[in-house]
C-alpha cells in the first residue's frame, strides 16, 4: 500500500486529485472508512480521506437546512439535529455492524456524511420520503480534472444549472472527492407508532402492506419479517409461537397517530391478531429492520462468516413474488435462503451462503418478469472481486455511464471500478 | 437575446431534409410551411419569437429515434417541445432547427394502484394524471399552475415544481422511471416501478436537464394517495416581517405545511379586484397556510397554527370551515397572475428562490429597485420553500420598457444569488437566465456542466443556445493542462 492523504481543506484535496490526474494514478477516495468493504474491491496504491474534512458549517433550523464538510460523522450530524427535534427524512441507514462485524449495541451513527450521501443509503422511510438522493441540496467537491466544482445551493426548490447532486448521489465517490454538502432536514415526528400484524404468510403480508400503504393513513414505513427473523428480535411486544411479523409504522402528531393506528389495525387486522408499538419500543425495531441486524454476525465482510447479503429493489406489491421465485429457482439451495421485507416489498434482504458465487444468478434472475437489481452488500473481498457487485447495466446505459465518469474523471483515477469496471 | 448563429447550409437544404422526415414520419406529422411554423415561434416566455425551420410530430419513440439519428447524421440541431408553456424560452426555436413536438404522445400506458405509480407517455398534461386516477382516491403530487396546459414531458424538462414541494417534492421526487432517446438515437430505459435504478443516478440528471440531454419518450411517475382532508387558513400582516415571523415558528413547531403562499400588497389587491376571494385590503401581507392529512391530525395542527398566528400578530385570520371556503381563499392566489395582468399592460413574471429568512431584505432592495426603474412590482411568494415570484409591471408599447424590466429581473435575480439563494427556482433557465449563469457559477462549474452535455450530445445539437451563455466544443472542454508534479503535501501527515 501507498500513502493514506488526509487532507483539511478543499484546495489540498484539489492539490491531491491534480497530482494523482498528471500522474494518472488511481486513488480511493474515502469518509471515515465503515463502508470500505462495500463495493468492489479497491485496488489503489493512494487513499484520499475526507475525514479530516469535518464540522457543521450552517445549521438553521428555521430554514430547515444544514451544511457540513464531507467527511463529519453522522453522529456529529444526528446530535445537533436532535437537538432541534429534527432529522434526516430519508432515515440514513447504518450498516457498520453488518459489514464489520461490530457490536450491534452501539447506538451512535457510524460513518460520515459523504459516505452516506455517496452510496444514497436510505432506510425504511425511504417508501414515503424518498432516498438520500432526494435531499440532497448542495455540493462542493474535486472533479477527477483536479478542479474545485459547485453546484446547487441551500434552497429546496432550485432548477438552475443540472442536478449534478443527484449524479454523485449512488456514485460512490466515482465522479469527485465530495468535501462540502448541503442538505435537506425536516422536524422530526413527535410521536411514532407501529401496528403489528401476526402469522401473515409472505404473500398476505404484501398485500396489507400494499393496502397500507395505498391509504391516506401517512404510514411511513412497512416491512414484514418471517418468522425466524421475528424471532431473533428480542422484544416482549412479539410472540414467542415463531410466527412471522409484519410492522406498519405512522408517525406524527399524537392525536393523528393514535387515530391512524386504529383506522389501519380495523382495516387490516380482520384477517390476523395485531398490536400496537409505542415510541419507545419501535425505535428499536426500525433501526433492527434498517440496519440489517438480521444479517449481522461478529465477523467482518472482509473475514467472511459464511454468508454472503443482498439487497434486492423490486416493484413494492411484487416483493412476495421475487422471493416466490427466488426459491424456485434455488432449489435444494433454499434451505439456507433468509430474507426479510422493507420498502412494502420493495426491498428484499436476502442472506445465502456465499459458496461459488452467493447464488447470483438464482438472486439476478428471479426478478425478470417486473424488473429491478440486486446488490451484493456483504460478501469476502474475493467473492466481490469476482462477481458483479452492482446489477450489470443494460449496455447503451453502460457506455453512457461511462462517458459520464469520463466528463468528471477522464484519467479513471477516482474509486475506479468501485461500482463497475471501467468507471 | 443572441442565439448560435444559424446554419446557411442547414436552411438552404430545407426541401430535402422535408422529404427526408417525411420518410420517418408521414403526411401532417412534418410541418414545413412557414404560417403553420408561427404556432411554434415562441412558449410561455412570448418576448422572443422565432420560427423554426421545420416542425415534426413523431408518434412513436421508434420515429423519434429515426429522426433524431438522422438529425445527428446530417448536423441538424433539435429543440423538443411538450406543450410549450415554458417561462424561460425553454422551447424557443432556432432558425435553422427541428422542433421536435411530443404532443401525439398522449397516452397513459399503465396505471399501477397496487405499485403506486403510472406509466405515461410525455404529451399526458399534469392534470391528465390525476384526472385518470383520482376516481381511486389517488393524484399525481407536482402541481405547477399551468398543470391543465403542461405535460409530463415538459415538467421532466424543466422539474417543475407547485404549490406544495416543500411537504411533496418536486417532479424529480416524483419520478420512478423514464425511457428517453439520445441524439444518435439509442433509446435507452431507466428505472422501472421499483424505488431506485441502479448504477449512476441519469434519472436525477435528466430531471431538469432543459431538452439538453435527451428526448423523454415515456414517464413512470409515483401516485400519492389523496390527503383525507386539507383546510387552510387566510392571514393578514402588517408587515412581511410578520408573515415571515410567523412561516418561521410553524416550522420551529415542527410542522410542514401542505402549502404556504404569501402575498404582497400590491398583488393582494389586484387579485382581490379580480376575483373578489374576500382579501383583506389594508394588510401589508397576506400568507395562506394549508394543512393537510388525516382529518384528526389537520384539525389538531390548525390550533396550533391559529395560536402561533395571534402571538405573531396576524390582524386578520379567517379558518376555512368548508372545502367551498378554502377554495375561495386560494382563488385570490391562484388568479395572482392574470389578476396583475389586468392593471398592467405586460408583467414580466421571475423566478427566484432565497432562504426565507431572506425575504423582508429583499422586498425592502425591490422596492428600491422598484423606484430606481419607474416599474412597479408585485409579489407571490411560496413561502414554505422560499421561492419568490415577482411580477414586474410594464407597458411593450413603450419604448424601452421591456428592456428596461429584463433590467430590473435580472437586478432581482442577481439579488437572489447573493442572499444565498438561485437563479430560478422551478421554470428553468432556457434562454431567460442564460447569461446570467456566470453570476451563479465559476467557469469551471459551467464548463464541468457542459462536459455532461457532452457525454449524451458531443455535437451540442440538442437544445443549443439554452442554459450556458457560452458554448464550448466538447474536445476542448475534454482536454486537461497538467504539469506532471512532485508529491503532493510532504508535510501532511500519512500513515
Amino acid at each position: 500500500m501507498g500513502d493514506r492523504y488526509k487532507p483539511e481543506t478543499i484546495e489540498q484535496v484539489a492539490e491531491i486529485v491534480t497530482w494523482a490526474a498528471a500522474e494518472k494514478v488511481p486513488v480511493e477516495v474515502v469518509g471515515r472508512g465503515s463502508k470500505a468493504a462495500l463495493g468492489r474491491p479497491a485496488q489503489t496504491e493512494y487513499s484520499l480521506e475526507l475525514s479530516g474534512l469535518t464540522g457543521i458549517t450552517l445549521y438553521e433550523p428555521d430554514e430547515l437546512v444544514l451544511s457540513a464538510r464531507a467527511g463529519t460523522s453522522m453522529a456529529e450530524i444526528e446530535a445537533a439535529l436532535d437537538e432541534h427535534d429534527q432529522y434526516l427524512a430519508f432515515e440514513p441507514a447504518d450498516y457498520d455492524a453488518l459489514l464489520n462485524g461490530r457490536p450491534k449495541d452501539e447506538a451512535a451513527a457510524s460513518g460520515s456524511l459523504a459516505g452516506v450521501i455517496s452510496c444514497n443509503l436510505a432506510g425504511p422511510r425511504r417508501i414515503k420520503s424518498g432516498a438520500a438522493r432526494d435531499h440532497f441540496l448542495g455540493l462542493k467537491g474535486v472533479t477527477g480534472r483536479g478542479e474545485i466544482i459547485q453546484a446547487g445551493g441551500r434552497v429546496v426548490k432550485n432548477v438552475t444549472g443540472y442536478d449534478l447532486m443527484k449524479l454523485h448521489a449512488g456514485a460512490y465517490g466515482t465522479l469527485s472527492a465530495l468535501t462540502d454538502i448541503t442538505v435537506k432536514v425536516l422536524p422530526a415526528p413527535e410521536k411514532t407508532r407501529s401496528v403489528l400484524l401476526f402469522g401473515l404468510e409472505d404473500a398476505a403480508a404484501v398485500a396489507a402492506m400494499t393496502q397500507a400503504m395505498g391509504s391516506s393513513h401517512e404510514v411511513s414505513a412497512a416491512a414484514h419479517l418471517p418468522s425466524g427473523i421475528a424471532k431473533d428480535f428480542d422484544s416482549s411486544f412479539f410472540p414467542n409461537d415463531a410466527r412471522s411479523v409484519t410492522a406498519i409504522r405512522v408517525e406524527g402528531p399524537g392525536p393523528s397517530v393514535s387515530h391512524r393506528c386504529a383506522a389501519l389495525r380495523s382495516e387490516l387486522g380482520g384477517q390476523t391478531d395485531s398490536d400496537e408499538l409505542h415510541s419507545h419500543n419501535s425505535t428499536p425495531l426500525w433501526r433492527y429492520i434498517r440496519d440489517v441486524v438480521p444479517f449481522v454476525s461478529d465477523v467482518s465482510a472482509e473475514a467472511g462468516d459464511g454468508n454472503a447479503v443482498w439487497r434486492v429493489s423490486v416493484p413494492p406489491a411484487r416483493g412476495a413474488d421475487y422471493v416466490a421465485a427466488l426459491k424456485l429457482k434455488l432449489g435444494e439451495a433454499t434451505e439456507a435462503l433468509r430474507y426479510y421485507f422493507d420498502w412494502s416489498g420493495g426491498l428484499i434482504w436476502v442472506s445465502l451462503p456465499e459458496g461459488e458465487d452467493a447464488q447470483q444468478h438464482a438472486v439476478r434472475e428471479s426478478m425478470a418478469d417486473f424488473g429491478g437489481h440486486a446488490t451484493l452488500i456483504k460478501a469476502t473481498a474475493e467473492l466481490r472481486g469476482r462477481i458483479p457487485v452492482f446489477q450489470p447495466l443494460d449496455l447503451g446505459i453502460a457506455a453512457l455511464s461511462s462517458r459520464v465518469k469520463h466528463s468528471f474523471d477522464p484519467h479513471g483515477i477516482m474509486n475506479p471500478g468501485r461500482m463497475y469496471a471501467g468507471v | 437575446m443572441l442565439m448560435p448563429d444559424p446554419d446557411q447550409t442547414v436552411i438552404s437544404r430545407k426541401r430535402e431534409i422535408v422529404d427526408k422526415l417525411r420518410e420517418i414520419v408521414p403526411g401532417e406529422g412534418v410541418i414545413a410551411d412557414e404560417d403553420e411554423l408561427k404556432v411554434y415561434e415562441s412558449d410561455g416566455l412570448t418576448a422572443y419569437k422565432q420560427p423554426p425551420l421545420i416542425a415534426v410530430l413523431p408518434e412513436s419513440t421508434e420515429q423519434v429515434s429515426r429522426v433524431l439519428k438522422f438529425c445527428h447524421k446530417e448536423n441538424i440541431k433539435v429543440v423538443p417541445r411538450g406543450a410549450g408553456t415554458s417561462l424561460s424560452g425553454g422551447a424557443l426555436p432556432l432558425a435553422d432547427g427541428i422542433i421536435l413536438g411530443l404532443g401525439k404522445f398522449n397516452r397513459i400506458l399503465d396505471i399501477d394502484f397496487d405499485n403506486r405509480c403510472a406509466v405515461v407517455q410525455p404529451g399526458v398534461t399534469n392534470l391528465g394524471i390525476t384526472k385518470a386516477v383520482e376516481d381511486e382516491g389517488f393524484y399525481y403530487a407536482p402541481d405547477p399552475s399551468s398543470q391543465i396546459a403542461c405535460t409530463i414531458g415538459g415538467n421532466v424538462a424543466e422539474n417543475s415544481g407547485g404549490v406544495h414541494c416543500l411537504k411533496y417534492g418536486l417532479t424529480t421526487n416524483n419520478l420512478l422511471g423514464l425511457e428517453m432517446v439520445l441524439i444518435d438515437g439509442t433509446v435507452l430505459r431507466i428505472g422501472g416501478k421499483h424505488l431506485e435504478a441502479e448504477g449512476y443516478d441519469l434519472l436525477g440528471l435528466m430531471t431538469g436537464s432543459e431538452g439538453l440531454l435527451g428526448v423523454v419518450t415515456e414517464v413512470t411517475v409515483r401516485l400519492l394517495k389523496k390527503p383525507e382532508t386539507a383546510r387552510a387558513l387566510l392571514l393578514g400582516f402588517s408587515s412581511s416581517e410578520a408573515a415571515g415571523e410567523l412561516v418561521a415558528s410553524i416550522i420551529a413547531a415542527g410542522i410542514v405545511p401542505g402549502g404556504m403562499e404569501m402575498m404582497d400588497r400590491p398583488a393582494i389587491h389586484a387579485a382581490e379586484d379580480f376575483v373578489h376571494a374576500g382579501y383583506p385590503l389594508d394588510v401589508e401581507a397576506l400568507l395562506i397556510v394549508e394543512l393537510d392529512g388525516p382529518q384528526a391530525e389537520v384539525d389538531y395542527l390548525m390550533e396550533t397554527v391559529s395560536a402561533l398566528a395571534d402571538a405573531k400578530g396576524a390582524v386578520t385570520k379567517r379558518v376555512s370551515e368548508s372545502e367551498e371556503e378554502r377554495m375561495r381563499f386560494w382563488a385570490g392566489r391562484k388568479a395572482a397572475f392574470p389578476a396583475v395582468g389586468r392593471i398592467s399592460p405586460d408583467y414580466y413574471c421571475m423566478d427566484g428562490t432565497i432562504p426565507r429568512n431572506q425575504l423582508p431584505h429583499v422586498l425592502r432592495r425591490m422596492r428600491e429597485m422598484s423606484e430606481h426603474y419607474s416599474l412597479g412590482v408585485a409579489n407571490v411568494f411560496h413561502a414554505g420553500d422560499g421561492n419568490l415570484h415577482p411580477l414586474i409591471l410594464y407597458d411593450a408599447n413603450k419604448e424601452g420598457e421591456l428592456e428596461k424590466a429584463e433590467e430590473f429581473g435580472a437586478d432581482i435575480l442577481r439579488l437572489c444569488v447573493e442572499v444565498g439563494g438561485v437563479l430560478t427556482g422551478e421554470h428553468g433557465v432556457g434562454v431567460e437566465k442564460r447569461d446570467l449563469m456566470p453570476d451563479m457559477f465559476t467557469d469551471i462549474d459551467l464548463k464541468q456542466q457542459q462536459r455532461v452535455k457532452c457525454a449524451f450530445d458531443p455535437d451540442a445539437l440538442l437544445n443549443p443556445g439554452k442554459v450556458f451563455p457560452q458554448l464550448h466544443r466538447c474536445a476542448e472542454l475534454g482536454r486537461m493542462h497538467i504539469s506532471r508534479g512532485q508529491l503532493p503535501f510532504p508535510e501532511l501527515p500519512r500513515f
